[in-house]
């Protein structure tokens, strides 16, 4: 019964993601949005699927979020992290400190206490991390600019909710410091009733717990794990660390998002870092797009139609002081101007802390329901038009304000058409690039990162900032004159994009393509690249002739062993290719690449002596003169 | 597709025809020719790696093969020897076994800087280009194939379009008659050059 009922809403949270998502992604609106729609399609103001449990829900797949900071840490190396301490304290310190007393200053004016507008001001300006983060992914944005300084800003907003939370009873007038039940997952803390002092130690030691414990317990842990060979072994010990963590942060008061993150941190290094990827992502998604669901149905349209007006001003309030502040930002830290749009477009919405922290205020006394409920029909509004309004600026405020612009200003640069389009212009794009110059070889690059667009024009390249995937970029950039494309792109969903778009709309173009491994190359041959390359090949070809080299082949030998076994690999991406398509049941990708490696290596032994270069050798004809003598004797 | 007396594979080797003046033209003249192979050696392997398997297979499928290179240093381009180092292997081209080319014919069709003057006992070069070829023309034997004299243009340094298209005109004709047994091979085995005149070794 209960079972049942807990099945008919995974059914209908399921249903509404994988049919809401879908379309969204067809009509370019990204993945969020359509979880959003989807949360609203099937929330109390919808179809009533769902109603007053998607607040539970919410709390649940927050969750999600908790794991992707941990994921996020994954990535980012202690050595990086601490490149990024000027961004993250500097630009997401000025954030947090302007947004709020801009707020504070406004509540104070508006009438209300000191107190009640400086917890509002605090609330309101923190950003959504689960938001921003998946969108900016899903577009490619995060290694740009802005990208880069979203994420240390919100990475310092995560930081800053403890404080906040600490500051929060301080602010109610009646009760300070008596209030029952701990913020975040209603868990009960440890430290408190602790004297400041120890409230502190308590802390410090367990952030250095988990420090030290990342850096000397979880390694051997994971190995042991790992020998067990049992694949959900290794899953359920990732999942027991993430939670572990989470606990134990919720129990000292601190951020678990923040403590999974530092976790992450600590593991980046380590030889388990893929696995935990690979094990924690398929999670990290499903409870994101939970998370998302229950955000699009929490939004209470009730209360927002019985006061449009309020809602209204408070939603385009917030967005326009958040704006504001961060174009400010991003000019004082010498932002593109394309990027600093990005950027301040980005961040500029209320976030998913702001739901906790405001019931928290509530129970604290701070403010009454009266002022936190339309502030939180703003706060879920403003984040569901994050996506509308990342896509608002890519289509609108960019080719208006952004660098092609002036591009379209300087018309008559146009006329050269380039016979070669290269699409991102990272060291891969450059190299091919350069050497195409080199050559007198005339290049058009498109690139996504607006600084290096800027950089690239000083030294004389003719540069398009944007998304290659837009048709009329392809067209500016002279996809129609143009002989050949070629994609020096890391995102093969990205390329795939772009391909069948060139075929349609400039089906004479040739196309060049990178490919990471093999399972890619098929896909990318499949959607009809002319050429693509293995990345790996290559330089694991050149690392193969040395040490075969160094184990005494003579060089020339070494060198032509490697063709042989260079050409011998690219026929067989032909073959495997159309093996691949004969079969009748689904393969899952990883289970595609076993299969795919199984069938390489038998094929390698089936004809192992292919005779090279025997027009060199000359044992057969030994052989033949030596059986003439023995005639003639 | 139409058969034909036979068919002709042409082993082209020039490893810098965007410099070529003269048989970059030339080839022009014969590469549309149906039943004629025109196979550019520096184009298909720019790393020297030569398919061996593949270049058997296309020999198997003609009766004549002409070697058509620019002469450097009195010899061939580096990649037609290594063709014929790794493709004319023991046991299937020569030896006992060996009989894959038997009863073929070879030609080359060649071009020189110099002019023919120098190409005299008492010239400069102190041979003819019929005695340079001689590694050839043993090769073939070797390998049993009958040894055409070669197609020669001489003079490229000081060459007139005019006279390249009259070259580029016989060389087109030549492959014709070739191709459809019209050509009088008493005739060609007493010339030094098969292009001396073309007119008396083509039968009607």
């Amino acid at each position: 019964m209960h079972g049942e009922g807990f099945f008919f809403q995974a059914f209908v949270y399921l249903t509404a993601a994988v049919i809401s998502v879908p379309i969204a992604k067809r009509f370019g609106l990204g993945s969020v949005l359509g979880y959003l729609i989807a949360g609203f399609v099937i929330g109390p103001f919808g179809l009533r699927l769902i109603g007053e449990e998607g607040q539970d829900v919410m709390h649940f797949a927050e969750f999600g979020v908790v794991m992707m900071l941990f994921l996020i840490g994954l990535e980012l190396q202690p050595s990086l992290l601490w490149r990024l301490r000027s961004p993250i304290l500097g630009m997401g310190g000025l954030q947090v400190c302007v947004t709020a007393a801009l707020i504070t200053s406004l509540g104070i004016t508006a009438g209300f206490s000191f107190h009640v507008s400086l917890a509002v001001g605090m609330i309101l300006s923190l950003s959504s991390t689960a938001i921003v983060l998946q969108t900016l992914n899903e577009k490619g944005l995060m290694k740009t600019d802005a990208g880069q300084s979203s994420f240390s800003v919100l990475l310092f907003q995560d930081i800053a909710v403890i404080p906040m939370l600490a500051l929060m009873p301080l602010l109610a007038l009646k009760t300070a410091g008596t209030v029952e039940g701990q913020v975040s997952h209603g868990s009960t803390g440890w430290v408190q009733g602790l004297p400041g002092w120890a409230q502190a130690l308590v802390v410090a030691g367990v952030i250095a717990s988990i420090i030290v414990g990342g850096l000397f317990l979880v390694r051997p842990f994971f190995r042991t794990v790992a020998k067990t060979r049992l694949r959900e072994l290794f899953t359920a010990a990732a999942l027991l660390l993430v939670i572990g963590i989470a606990l134990l942060m919720s129990k000292v008061g601190l951020s678990p998002a923040l403590g999974t993150f530092l976790a992450g941190v600590v593991l980046a290094n380590s030889e388990y870092r893929h696995e935990l990827e690979g094990d924690i992502e398929p999670f990290k998604g499903l409870l994101l797009g939970l998370f998302f669901i229950a955000v699009g149905a929490s939004i209470d349209f009730g209360m927002i139609a019985s006061n449009p007006g309020l809602i209204g001003m408070l939603l385009g309030g917030l967005i326009l002081i958040k704006l504001a502040v961060l174009i400010v930002l991003g000019r004082l830290f010498k932002m593109g101007i394309d990027q600093n749009i990005l950027f301040a477009f980005s961040l500029a919405q209320g976030g998913e802390f702001a739901f906790v922290l405001f019931s928290f205020a509530v129970q604290s006394h701070v403010i009454s329901d009266t002022i936190a409920n339309p502030l939180i029909g703003a706060v879920a509004l403003s984040m569901a038009l994050t996506p509308l309004l990342l896509i608002i600026n890519e289509k609108v405020v960019q080719p208006r304000f952004g660098t092609k612009e002036k591009e379209g200003k300087e018309a008559d640069s146009i006329d050269e058409h380039n016979p070669v389009i290269i699409a991102g212009f990272g060291n891969f794009g450059s190299i091919v690039g350069r050497l195409m110059r080199a050559n007198g070889v005339g290049i058009t690059v498109l690139e996504l990162d607006s600084d290096r667009v800027d950089l690239l024009r000083k030294l004389g390249l003719k540069v398009f900032y944007g998304d290659a995937s837009r048709h009329d970029l392809l067209l500016a950039a002279g996809a129609e004159k143009a002989k050949v494309l070629i994609f020096a792109l890391n995102n093969n969903e990205k390329i795939l994009e772009i391909v069948h778009l060139a075929k349609r709309h400039f089906p004479h173009l040739t196309l060049f393509a990178r490919a990471s491994g093999r399972t890619e190359t098929y896909e990318l041959l499949d959607a009809g690249v002319h050429h693509v390359y293995r990345e790996t090949l290559d330089t694991s070809l050149r690392a193969g002739i040395d040490a075969l080299r160094t184990l005494g082949f003579r060089s020339y030998q070494a060198h032509r062993a490697t063709r042989t076994f260079r050409h011998h690999d690219e026929e067989s991406i032909e073959v495997l290719r159309h093996l691949r398509h004969d079969k009748k049941t689904y393969l899952s990708h990883a289970r595609q690449r076993i299969e795919d490696l199984e069938q390489l290596l038998l094929s390698e032994l089936k004809d192992p002596e292919e005779h090279v270069d025997a027009g060199w050798d000359t044992t057969s004809m030994r052989e033949e003169f030596r059986e003439m003598d023995q005639e003639k004797e | 597709m139409e058969v034909h007396k036979n068919n002709i594979l042409i082993l082209f080797a020039h490893p810098a025809l965007q410099k070529s003046r003269v048989n970059r033209k030339l080839i022009r003249y014969v590469v549309d020719i149906e039943g004629v192979t025109v196979h550019d050696l520096y184009e298909a392997y720019p790393d020297f790696h030569i398919r061996v398997a593949h270049e058997q297979a296309l020999l198997l499928k003609n009766d004549i093969i002409v070697f058509h290179y620019p002469v450097f240093w009195f010899s061939t381009p580096a990649i037609l020897k290594e063709w014929m180092d790794l493709v004319l292997q023991h046991g299937w081209a020569y030896g006992r076994e060996g009989t894959a080319l038997k009863e073929k014919k070879l030609m080359s069709v060649i071009s020189t800087g110099g002019r023919e003057a120098l190409y005299r006992k008492d010239g400069y070069h102190r041979n003819t280009i019929s005695e340079f070829l001689n590694p050839i023309r043993q090769t073939a034997a070797v390998c049993g194939m009958e040894y055409l004299p070669p197609f020669v243009v001489h003079g490229t340094h000081t060459i007139s379009e005019p006279e390249i298209a009259r070259h580029g005109e016989d060389y087109r004709e030549v492959l014709i008659a070739l191709r459809d047994g019209l050509v009088d091979f008493e005739t060609v085995r007493t010339l030094p050059r098969l292009n001396s005149d073309i007119k008396s070794i083509i039968t009607k």
